[in-house]
């Protein structure tokens, strides 16, 4: 069964841009040893680090018309910042390579089942 | 096959079994609903066959077979139905019944086990835990479980639906869990078995009646998790922990409804026999590895043994109470902690340590803990500080949730000095 990990974490804009950068050359180096980690145990499907929410383009219904506009669907505390698809037997299995993110301890990762899988 | 026993019974055979017969059907279909429904025919089929033909020799047994039956009908039926998700679902689970009735002995005491792990998962709420736990391993109706958690019904069933529909969606292990994880969830086991039996505890909300048979529900479950796990110290700790604050139930309460302090209750009013088997499996639980739940009962046995309130070991509680505050620090222990010092090392050692916990950061999360106010108006009053004293009873008051500590405060308000007692007037 499929999980999608989602990652969620705190806009780093507001910091200043040499400690930003060590912090993400540092997260960026763990999360390559957490990935060759899920592609040994076989689970990894795939992974997505997303641009900043300044790059997101939302599209939403009107009436009949589609307006196009700048920016995310919500504005939250905590940005989604990527994601990671898991191949896991069961919840448990996805859990333990979650809490194994490096991403769990500067934010929040939600743990997603696809829909509808029969057991 | 026996004798021709009444509905009552009858009724009594299938709750006792309904536990082990529903654990094990969840086991072998991986599904609480189909489990549920499956056991229900199989109930109304006993019911209705056993006057007739007897009472099996194995009641668990027969109604295992019957409901395996009816939900592989129910399955079959599925399986042939329209929508294509909810077939193949179906065949899902009939294919894997019928791989787990072949290796399926009688092994239904470790399925309880699994069961329990699974209702107690870190993944579903605390409220969604308590009620599943209730609902599929105690033996209260749906009903009598909302009746104690003074919940709507529907509301109730609709916490249980959600909680089922997320183990099956976002499929949530049947099984105990490894030893890297063993800690935190038996843990979340054991606290939750400890909320049930809070609820019943606590003396707001539902009735006796109903409140007594969450006590008691809990203290079955502890009974059966130490028989599955006899060398877990804290599960025995637990179960010690709760059988000796229920021992004291009917002596909790005046006549008049007003709380009673351990130290004042009436002690011939304790259940002796309950004691006893509390002080039983606190000794079983002492031989293992120490833990909270071990320094909780150790603390509740020190007042079991006293004998006579004026007698209280409060040195040794005052004790226990450091020892909880290292293994499990919270605000609440050190209000209590306080509490045992001021009564062993006189009001002004309780005072001191009060005036540290108020320049902590603790402090607002004890803002409006009214058993914090109570304990500072105690110390106060023993203190001979009557007009402090009296503020800060009027305050504990304000807080109170229920009548019987409102009662009991109330008394203790207008028991203080004559002054005392002008102050409450002007107050009020």
């Amino acid at each position: 069964m499929q999980y999608a990990l989602l990652f969620y974490n705190p806009p780093l804009g507001s910091m200043p841009a040499p400690q930003r950068d060590t912090v993400v050359a540092e997260m960026l180096a763990e999360m390559h040893v957490w990935h060759e980690e899920l592609e040994r145990a076989g689970v990894f499907r795939t992974m997505l680090r997303l641009a900043s929410v300044e790059a997101a383009t939302s599209l939403r219904r009107n009436g009949d018309e589609v307006l196009v506009s700048d920016g995310p669907f919500a504005e939250t505390k905590e940005i989604l910042g990527g994601l990671a698809i898991l191949e896991c037997a069961d919840l448990d299995e996805a859990l333990a390579f979650a809490k194994r993110c490096p991403l769990a301890r500067i934010g929040t990762v939600e743990v997603r089942p696809e829909w509808g899988t029969p057991r | 096959m026996g004798l021709d026993p009444s509905r009552e019974a009858l009724e009594a055979i299938v709750r006792d079994e309904a536990g082990l017969v529903l654990a094990s059907l969840i086991a072998s279909f991986g599904d609480f609903d189909l489990a549920e429904d499956a056991l229900q025919d199989a109930v109304a089929a006993a019911l209705e066959s056993w006057p007739r033909d007897g009472v099996p020799q194995r009641p668990a047994a027969w109604l295992t077979v019957a409901a395996r039956r009816r939900a592989l009908d129910r399955l079959r039926h599925a399986a042939m139905r329209a929508d294509k998700a909810e077939a193949l679902r179906a065949s899902e689970e009939l294919r894997r019944s019928e791989s787990a009735t072949t290796e399926a002995g009688d092994d239904v005491t470790d399925e309880r086990l699994r069961l329990l792990f699974t209702c107690c998962h870190p993944a579903l709420s605390s409220e969604a835990r308590v009620a599943l736990t209730l609902r599929t391993l105690g033996g209260l109706s749906s009903e009598a479980v909302a009746r104690a958690f003074l919940l709507p019904v529907a509301t109730l069933a609709k916490r249980l639906e959600r909680a089922k529909h997320k183990i099956r969606d976002a499929r949530i292990p049947y099984r105990v869990p490894p030893q890297s994880d063993w800690v935190q969830r038996l843990g979340s086991v054991l606290a939750v078995v400890y909320l049930i039996f809070n609820e019943g505890y606590s003396a707001t909300g539902a009735e006796p009646a109903a409140r007594y048979s969450l006590c008691e529900e809990a203290i079955r479950l502890a009974r059966m998790l130490t028989a599955l796990l006899p060398r877990d110290g804290e599960a025995h700790a637990l179960l010690a922990l709760m059988l000796l604050h229920h021992a004291r139930r009917e002596a909790r309460f005046a006549d008049d409804g007003a709380f009673v302090p351990l130290d004042e209750q009436d002690r011939g009013r304790w259940r002796r026999d309950e004691l006893r088997e509390g002080l039983e499996a606190l000794r079983i639980a002492a031989s293992r590895e120490r833990g909270a739940y071990q320094v909780q009962a150790a603390i509740a046995a020190a007042h079991a043994l006293a004998p006579s309130g004026a007698d209280t070991p409060w040195h040794t509680i005052a004790a226990l109470y450091a020892e909880l505050e290292l293994l499990a620090p919270s605000p609440v222990v050190r209000v209590n902690r306080i509490v045992a010092v001021g009564r062993a090392h006189g009001p002004e050692a309780g005072l001191a340590l009060l005036a540290a916990l108020e320049d902590d950061d603790a402090a607002r999360l004890l803002a409006d803990y009214q058993p914090y106010y109570a304990a500072r108006a105690d110390l106060l009053r023993s203190a001979g500080r009557t007009e402090e004293a009296a503020a800060a009873y009027r305050i504990a008051i304000d807080l109170c949730r229920g009548e019987p500590e409102r009662r009991f405060l109330a008394g203790r308000l207008a028991g203080l000095a004559p002054h005392g007692l002008d102050s409450l007037a002007r107050g009020r």
